[in-house]
């Protein structure tokens, strides 16, 4: 279709040949993919990899600049910088991976249930309406603050406010699946409840939800670091990227790698995860993909 | 529009009924003596019995409820564990530096999102729409204490255009509030101008659709006012609403920027009252910043009948 009118330069049709298009290309879900897969490796093998124990403190070695030793130097504990940050990738994917399979596990069936029962549906809704108003930092700082710090509570903590998220997508799906013909047609035939949740009304759900999943996944990895940063989330004999920012802030003046390196291996793994998203978004709902994403 | 406003209100308070009630159950249900987790491992069976007798730990959880709710509605949010201060009276003491950086903030990312997520409507599919885009994902994807670290670094230690750290209260002038509030500003607008100027675009491409759009265009009206006028106003109901929602995210934001910039503000306060494990603190900032937040997204709601005429109740 060619444009010719004013309108041509507000809705181009046709692109520029030399203007190199990202999304056409699909660059950034390939190097997101490479960088989580690398991230991934660097989870798994940390032991394999890391030169020095994340743990052992060298008093002697405290604040070094990087040497062939230590690669990118030492922290104020005279810990190696790189050996943590490589353990540090573990707690992120875990808490990521963690709390979005939590949140769905759970989010998933009072989703369907307060979509297709109305009684039930206003109550639960209430609750989740309630459940999010509360700011999800705070929330998460009141549970930890309450239950100690650990990698459970601080899952647990992330889980709670991302659940009502999952419970309104899924009713939301199931809201406007449920007057559909096969959806009736399965009632009229008498088909059991369970058996019109599980196999007629669940699978649509599937799609939003693995897009919705990402999310999830990227803003726990975020909120596991900010609970860190602010002395509520895990202890710092787990090295994560989060309580290594938090360590590093006295120096920061004075070692500025301290704060950088875990930081961009934060937001590279977040920002991985987020495009991934954005990507799965767009090959699973067409609409999108017409009007350029969100 | 009246009958409206008073239904609207009164949703709101099952909400808030809701708020109150998990932070009452979340200090009762947690596993273990709250008493003692609140004291922490030092604490004396003197120290443990004091908490309990200030939290009113020591009635059944029913009558707990009822006292706690009757002073939450008298203005009451308890007395801090640790300074022995009522927490409103904390509260009001932290309010203003966190207040004044919230609504430059807010100011800010409006100014500069709402252009940005046209312009990237505009010049959809272009470098420029790319670029936009670009932007907003890192602003989602980079953490608020890293943004806040790297602007330190740049235009504070590299540069030194802006002080380190710190804060003056705007009552010392403007020049020199701005001065400090500048780069705490910047830090915490990165995520709220990433989602506003997503959902501009988003909202003002779907309208750029439509017919009275060409017809502007065809009767020759410029195009600035095409996209400011015919188009923007009508896109400007879902962008309201992520500003509401966003709002959340602005209070997490909040909490964390304080923390990098040294501002003794609601967000250290809370900070402060973690590490103290101080839980009436931390409850009264949970209760007032829900509060704020179904707050701001009840006038969202009300004023769509303002932007949008066609909406009426």
């Amino acid at each position: 279709m060619l444009q010719t009118s004013s309108g041509a330069d507000a809705m181009p049709v046709t692109r520029p040949r030399f203007m190199p298009n990202l999304a056409r290309w699909r660059i950034a879900p390939v190097l997101a993919s490479v960088c989580l897969v690398a991230i991934i490796a660097i989870a798994v093998f940390a032991p394999l990899i890391a030169p020095h124990d994340p743990l052992t403190m060298m008093p002697s070695q405290r604040l070094k600049p990087p040497t062939a030793l230590h690669l990118l130097g030492t922290d104020a504990y005279g810990r190696d910088l790189f050996s943590r940050l490589l353990y540090g990738a573990r707690v992120s994917l875990i808490v990521g991976l963690g709390v979005t399979v939590i949140s769905v596990v759970i989010g998933l069936p009072l989703g369907l249930i307060s979509g297709y029962f109305r009684m039930l549906d206003a109550i639960l809704m209430r609750i989740m309406d309630g459940l999010m108003a509360i700011p999800s930092v705070l929330l998460a700082i009141a549970v930890v603050s309450l239950s100690g710090s650990s990698l459970t509570t601080v899952m647990i903590a992330i889980t709670i406010p991302e659940v009502p998220r999952v419970v309104r997508l899924v009713r939301s799906v199931v809201l406007s699946a449920r007057g559909e013909p096969y959806v009736e047609a399965a009632i009229a035939m008498g088909t059991s409840l369970p058996s019109i949740l599980r196999k007629h009304l669940m699978p649509n759900t599937f799609a939003p939800l693995i897009v919705q999943g990402t999310y999830i996944c990227a803003s726990a990895i975020l909120t596991e670091a900010i609970l860190s940063f602010l002395g509520a989330g895990i202890g710092t004999e787990t090295p994560s990227w989060g309580n290594m920012i938090a360590e590093g802030r006295m120096y920061f003046q004075l070692k500025p790698s301290l704060i950088f390196w875990p930081g961009l291996l934060l937001s590279v793994c977040i920002l991985s995860v987020n495009l991934l998203g954005d990507a799965a978004r767009d090959a699973l709902d067409p609409r999108m993909k017409k009007r350029g994403g969100l | 529009m009246l009958a409206y406003t008073i239904r609207r209100v009164l949703a709101a308070i099952p909400v808030m009924g809701v708020v109150a009630l998990f932070v009452f159950l979340l200090l009762r249900l947690t596993p273990g003596d709250p008493a003692a987790i609140i004291a922490g491992d030092m604490a004396t069976p003197a120290q443990l019995e004091a908490i309990r007798t200030s939290l009113g730990l020591n009635q059944p959880v029913a009558i707990q409820f009822i006292t706690w709710i009757g002073q939450l509605l008298q203005g009451d949010l308890g007395t801090s564990l640790i300074s022995k201060t009522p927490v409103t009276t904390l509260i009001h003491q932290r309010l203003a530096p966190t207040l004044s950086l919230a609504l430059v903030t807010m100011a800010l990312s409006i100014v500069i999102a709402v252009p940005m997520g046209v312009l990237a409507a505009w010049k959809h599919g272009t470098w420029i729409d790319n670029l936009v885009m670009a932007f907003s994902v890192l602003g989602f994807s980079v953490p608020v204490f890293v943004i806040g670290y790297v602007l330190i670094q740049v235009f504070a230690i590299e540069l030194r255009w802006f002080p380190v750290q710190g804060f003056t209260p705007i009552e010392k002038g403007l020049g020199p509030f701005l001065q400090r509030a500048t780069l705490p500003a910047f830090t915490l607008a990165s995520i709220y101008i990433a989602l506003i100027a997503r959902m501009t675009r988003a909202s003002l491409l779907e309208v750029l659709d439509e017919d009275y759009i060409r017809t502007a265009r065809a009767k020759g009206v410029g195009e600035q006012l095409v996209l400011f006028r015919h188009a923007l106003r009508n896109a400007a109901v879902p962008i309201l609403t992520v500003i509401g929602t966003g709002f959340a995210l602005l209070i997490s934001g909040v909490v964390v920027t304080e923390s990098v910039f040294n501002i003794p503000g609601l967000g250290r306060l809370i900070v402060d009252a973690v590490l103290a494990r101080d839980y009436p603190v931390i409850q009264g900032l949970i209760l007032l910043t829900s509060g704020i937040y179904v707050f701001v997204n009840l006038l969202v709601d009300l004023s769509y009948s303002l932007l949008d005429p066609r909406i009426r109740y």
